[in-house]
């Protein structure tokens, strides 16, 4: 433990700014992640434990096309758009068929495809750390607000981010497409009897969720080395961002993983082994005082 | 005594006696070691079925209670120089106290919520057994080896002695899980898990039955992780990370959650697949996951749940016939 540091950091406008930033990137890029997780549940009521699987694909998908294309806008649209086709035939050939089954056996399911994606990423591109590099466009001199440090990358992706973010959003509360979800999600034998297909609608929504996961390991890839196995410590980020917001409620996901990635960044100065304690201990906390979250519907 | 209860004692002795004399017929080092580890394990996702599948409880926090096993009983050998079977009844003392704190506040919750709660509760004492590096050792675990005093001319240094040790908590443990379960205690939880409204309106105090279970539960993991760090000489980090909560309750999903003996089937199935993947490819997580797709996509149960199924189908089946 450590908190002469953070007190000292908190001291200093420079030392605030550049870890706020550091915090901020975490939160945003956990936000992503956290939405699809959140909509997902929130309509199929199932927990996608594949979605850390998912982020890595993104960021290896975002590896290739850079390397190939050289261009970042491709590398990241490539990323969102494959884990999201990714997605939809994930849900179409697999996870529709333990929908009526225990829970269980749709972790089971789950499992397996971490487990196999995690060796096809081995096998494809290799056991060792990877990193993509920044993108030329972005190889410019930091910025100094308040005498932290800010890389420009880091404004851009807290900029984007904030974008997708406002988007989901509008597409949830404005359009046709999102009011179907939000039927689906209350009460799914009325959507259908409707004559809206389900089927197809729950597909859609986990191409979603893949997309926004697909998003955000395209938008990492030039911050994060890249390993197999590197969506496990985000899903479960994701996981508790979720308990915290509240399962199925975007805003929540927003505010939890803006908190949660605060907490990363300045515990890491406070308390650096027990960084991951104070985020369980956040979201057990939570679920005795709220069960539903801070943004969730009582059940 | 029940006549059901006295069938168990028999399978039980058998069994008991089938394991003492299997290394003098089949003398192996791997099979010993096998039937170690299998018991540590066995008697972990046997104990986490008693919330599963009886109580319709899914814990994802059960590796608390194997991580408090290990550690409880390695700080005790290494620091404080009493006999193994105090510290055993200290550190299942201490693992039901920790249950009976950690239970309290989560069984209230339903489902999901009680499985993420019981969750946080595990990785925060993950992530206190890491951060506490002068008693835990950190993330280098409590190495340095047990002390194993001799006690009733039992010397678990010796891998034969461990070996009879194991086996014997096993069955020991089974049994008590058995009985456990068959009692009206155990019909209790089973109403509790098919409706809890039911359940409450005929007088059962649900809040009670459910701690009840998760403490008793908890307790009988604990000595799962006794064996385990009696096994390996130290307790790890690991044993506290939700991997371990994760591996228990596939071992009930694939050998089955509703036969009694599923989770022991499933831990079998689970360590001879880690075992021989291992050993014949080098893709193992490629290997591993596509079996389990196999499992869950092709039977959508258990392994023992359905074969029981099969059973009962072909004997209605046999009944209409006749």
């Amino acid at each position: 433990m450590d908190f002469a540091t953070l007190a000292n950091c908190l001291g200093s406008p420079a030392c605030v700014v550049t870890q706020a930033t550091s915090g901020l990137i975490i939160g945003m890029l956990l936000f992503l992640v956290a939405a699809g997780l959140t909509l997902i549940f929130g309509v199929l009521k199932v927990i996608n434990f594949t979605h850390g699987a998912f982020y890595m694909l993104g960021a290896y998908f975002a590896y290739s096309i850079f390397r190939v294309t050289d261009s970042y806008t491709l590398a990241v649209i490539g990323a969102a758009l494959g884990v999201g086709l990714f997605g939809l035939v994930f849900e179409r050939l697999f996870m529709s068929r333990v929908y009526g089954s225990n829970v269980l056996m749709q972790l089971l399911v789950c499992y397996s495809f971490i487990l196999i994606l995690d060796d096809a990423v081995k096998l494809i591109w290799g056991p060792e750390f990877k990193s993509m590099g920044m993108p030329p466009t972005f190889m410019r001199p930091p910025l100094f607000i308040a005498g932290g440090v800010v890389p420009p990358f880091y404004l851009f992706l807290i900029g984007v981010t904030c974008f997708i973010g406002i988007v989901l959003w509008l597409v949830i509360g404005r359009t046709r497409f999102g009011k179907i979800i939000r039927a689906a999600a209350h009460n799914p034998g009325m959507v259908s009897a409707l004559g809206l297909n389900t089927e197809m609608i729950y597909g859609l929504v986990f191409a979603l969720g893949g997309l926004l996961a697909g998003l955000a390991g395209g938008l990492a890839a030039p911050v994060r080395s890249m390993v197999s196995g590197m969506g496990f410590s985000i899903l479960i980020e994701s996981f508790i961002v979720t308990v915290i917001g509240g399962m199925g409620s975007i805003i929540g996901a927003f505010v939890a993983a803006i908190l949660l990635g605060l907490t990363r960044s300045f515990g890491s100065l406070g308390f650096p082994l027990f960084v991951d304690g104070a985020m369980f201990l956040i979201m057990a906390l939570v679920l005795v005082i709220k069960p539903s979250g801070l943004f969730g519907k009582e059940a | 005594m029940r006549r059901d209860t006295l069938r168990d004692l028999a399978v039980a002795v058998i069994a008991w006696a089938a394991l003492m004399v299997f290394p003098s017929i089949y003398e192996s080092k791997f099979a010993i070691d096998f039937v170690i580890r299998m018991a540590a394990f066995g008697i972990f996702a046997a104990s986490l079925n008693l919330l599963v599948g009886v109580t319709g409880m899914v814990s994802f926090g059960h590796g608390m209670f194997f991580a408090t096993g290990a550690y409880g009983f390695g700080l005790l050998m290494q620091k404080a120089a009493i006999s193994i079977p105090l510290a055993m009844l200290l550190t299942v003392g201490a693992s039901a106290l920790v249950a009976l704190v950690v239970g309290a506040i989560c069984v209230r919750l339903k489902e999901i919520y009680f499985a993420f709660l019981t969750l946080a509760f595990q990785m925060l004492l993950h992530s206190l057994i890491v951060a506490w590096v002068p008693l835990t050792g950190g993330d280098q675990g409590l190495t340095g080896g047990l002390p194993r005093p001799v006690f009733l001319g039992i010397d678990l240094a010796k891998q034969s002695h461990l070996y009879g040790f194991s086996a014997t908590l096993l069955v020991a443990m089974l049994l008590v899980l058995r009985h456990l379960a068959e009692t009206p205690f155990g019909y209790t939880l089973r109403l509790i898990r098919d409706n809890p409204e039911r359940a409450h309106f005929l007088g059962v105090k649900v809040f009670w039955m459910r701690l009840a279970a998760f403490v008793a539960a908890g307790s009988i993991a604990s000595v799962g992780g006794i064996i385990m760090a009696l096994f390996v000489s130290g307790a790890f980090p690991e044993f506290a990370n939700w991997t371990m909560s994760g591996e228990a309750i596939f071992m009930i999903m694939l050998g089955g959650s509703t036969v009694f003996l599923g989770p022991i089937a499933g831990t079998a199935i689970l360590l001879v697949l880690n075992d021989f993947v291992t050993r014949l490819t080098e893709h193992y997580g490629l290997t591993l996951g596509l079996i389990i797709l196999l499992f869950t996509l092709g039977l959508r149960k258990g392994l023992l749940d359905f074969i029981a199924d099969a059973i009962a189908r072909r004997r209605e089946r046999a009944g209409q016939g006749g």
